[in-house]
């Protein structure tokens, strides 16, 4: 009795398999993400980069005269966060211009770099997040060009500096009022010397 | 003929033998319910078809025996794909089944009778089963379901970091794929595959990475000095639209899937940003600025002339996603909030939908998955367009943003 019940179970689940697979579309197979562990909540295994294998850069394009500097060019520094913390320069909302109250940080950053032949510049752009994420994104990325482009004004070779832009995903201020938007909207200077 | 309508679909067949005759019987029910539903099926499609954005009314349907999550996501599924619930005898459809261990449902048209759909399914999870009911519901009216098996991608915020999560459509069952400990932003599906492109700070700039989660290798797509960002894979997955500043602005570019052939689409000093395909792949079309106001534009993808694309009655547009049917253009407008809006893929008047930002279209051309801002974080959320019903995805407890959805 109890193995013709077995058999007939097991018929029944052979039947249903088939006709779910054979015959019937429905339900469709669950297409299960590979690296993930069974049970385990939230457990997918990071998918890491190759070990050893360098990462190569895209192939290189010509561009024109305000192409960036290589990022292989900074590559080793160290940063100096502290020493030009005092001169980050703000924004006006949804804008690239630096304005003429800030020019003062740019003067003081242009005269660090003159001073030392051997130091280079990092210069991140930050947003508030009144703005989409990927606008601001673009929108950081041309603060830290505008702050660029008026030390080149002030006699720095652009190979020296490097632009990253954060968009609004680092703000020094995690409100969401004017005086937060104020302080975030931003660029940063950032010493980079040699090791 | 009929005693199969009284039966659920998977042979729960007394006999052994059932194994044939029971596939033989499903496809006759097949024919029989193909040749049933024609004579309601004008009624039906007159309705369904009728998709003006934001302007179009709910379809009624009543819904009995379903309990717990089946319940859940059966109504969470039509809800975001334009139907409201109401009791039997004002429903147009009315939907019954249960789920007691695998679940049954049937669809039946109130009006003519007509029997949609009749079916048990088996295998997988409560909730696929649960998906798959409605979807065969919705292609029996004549339309495109979601599909439940395309997932979604988005930026999770983890402290003061960001990884990618990708989940179900509706949220559920959400896993890291990347675990970077920095910023990790802006993730995009090729459509197709199960891989995705997204920008990732993890070699101390913002490099766009190809990561394929079916082998869980990753690759550096786009490392230029500056920034690198806001991948979008070309319909047929064969080019990459993106963001790139190493020309000393934020411009739009196009590459081969394998990062070679790079071409400049556009040189303005203005920052472009968001860049999208049209479906039939001749045309990206991206966020930009002219004569100091913000629109949108396209350009052809073999390059050429910047085209604006009018959306009148809106401001400060950003972040198109066009939709797989070519009709529309989805963005988000920023007027004081933020403001999910379509307007014709041609250029024209706008509409604006719901309060949110950075809107994907699902395959159907239909739903939308979008962010909107809650007490300080974003929260995904679903966007039926024509009925403009919108519901929450599940949540997670961090700030959760630019979905993409697979197609």
């Amino acid at each position: 009795m109890n193995s013709s019940k077995l058999t007939y179970l097991l018929i029944c689940a052979v039947a249903a398999s088939l006709a779910a697979t054979g015959c019937k579309k429905k339900p469709t197979p669950i297409t299960p993400l590979p690296g993930a562990r069974a049970g385990v909540p939230g457990g997918e295994r990071p998918s890491e980069l190759p070990e050893g294998g360098r990462l190569g850069p895209g192939e290189p394009v010509s561009t024109g005269g305000g192409a960036l500097a290589g990022l292989e060019e900074f590559e080793g520094m160290l940063a100096d966060r502290a020493a030009l913390a005092a001169h980050t320069v703000h924004f006006d909302f949804d804008s690239a211009v630096v304005k003429r109250s800030e020019l003062p940080h740019v003067e003081a950053v242009a005269a660090a770099l003159k001073a030392d032949p051997n130091v280079k510049l990092l210069i991140e752009g930050h947003c508030d997040e009144r703005g989409t994420e990927e606008y601001n994104r673009a929108l950081g990325e041309r603060r830290a060009l505008a702050l660029r482009e008026a030390l080149v004004k002030r006699g720095i070779t652009p190979v020296r500096i490097r632009t990253i832009s954060y968009g609004e995903d680092r703000p020094v201020d995690p409100g969401h009022n004017e005086e937060a938007w104020a302080k975030n909207r931003r660029g940063e200077f950032i010493l980079l010397r040699p090791k | 003929m009929k005693r199969f309508l009284n039966q659920p679909l998977v042979a729960r067949a007394p006999r052994p033998v059932a194994r044939h005759r029971g596939c033989a019987g499903l496809v006759a029910l097949g024919l029989w319910l193909a040749v049933a539903r024609a004579p309601g099926q004008s009624d039906v499609v007159d309705i369904v078809r009728e998709i003006v954005p934001g302007a179009t009314r709910p379809i009624p349907v009543s819904i009995s025996g379903f309990t717990g999550e089946a319940l859940e996501v059966i109504q969470f599924d039509l809800f975001v794909q334009g139907f409201s619930f109401t009791a039997p005898d004002t429903a147009q459809f009315l939907l019954s089944g249960s789920n007691d261990g695998s679940l049954t449902g049937r669809a039946t048209d109130r009006i003519n009778k007509s029997l949609l759909v009749n079916k048990s399914y088996t295998g997988a999870t409560l909730r696929r089963q649960a998906h798959a009911f409605v979807e065969d519901f919705i292609r029996a009216l004549g339309r495109t379901p979601i599909d439940p098996s395309k997932k979604i991608a988005f930026k999770l915020d983890t402290g003061a970091n960001s990884e990618i999560y990708v989940a179900d459509f509706d949220g559920h069952g959400a896993q890291a794929v990347t675990r970077d400990n920095t910023i990790v932003a802006a993730p995009a599906w090729v459509p197709g595959r199960l891989a995705l492109y997204y920008t990732s700070y993890r070699l101390g700039n913002p490099d766009i990475f190809f990561h394929d989660l079916s082998s869980g290798q990753r690759r550096v797509f786009a490392r230029y000095p500056g920034l690198n960002t806001s991948a979008a894979p070309s319909p047929d997955g064969r080019r990459v639209a993106m963001i790139l500043s190493k020309g000393g602005s934020p411009d739009v570019y196009v590459a081969d899937a394998d990062g070679g052939n790079l071409v400049q689409l556009t040189q303005t000093p203005a920052d472009e940003s968001s860049p999208c395909w049209s479906p039939d792949g001749r045309w990206v079309c991206f966020a930009t600025k002219v004569n100091e106001r913000r629109v949108l534009a396209k350009v052809p993808a073999s390059g050429g002339p910047l085209q604006i694309i009018t959306t009148r009655g809106i401001s400060n547009p950003s972040e198109p996603d066009w939709s797989p049917d070519g009709k529309w253009i989805v963005f988000t407008a920023q007027m004081g909030g933020f403001e999910i809006c379509v307007v014709p893929a041609g250029g024209g008047t706008a509409t604006v939908l719901v309060s949110g930002e950075d809107p994907c279209w699902a395959a159907n051309s239909r739903t939308v998955i979008f962010a909107r801002r809650q007490s300080g974080r974003r929260v995904l959320s679903l966007l039926d367009v024509p009925t403009k019903q919108v519901k929450d995805a599940s949540r997670f407890s961090g700030s959760s943003s630019q979905p993409s959805w697979a197609r």
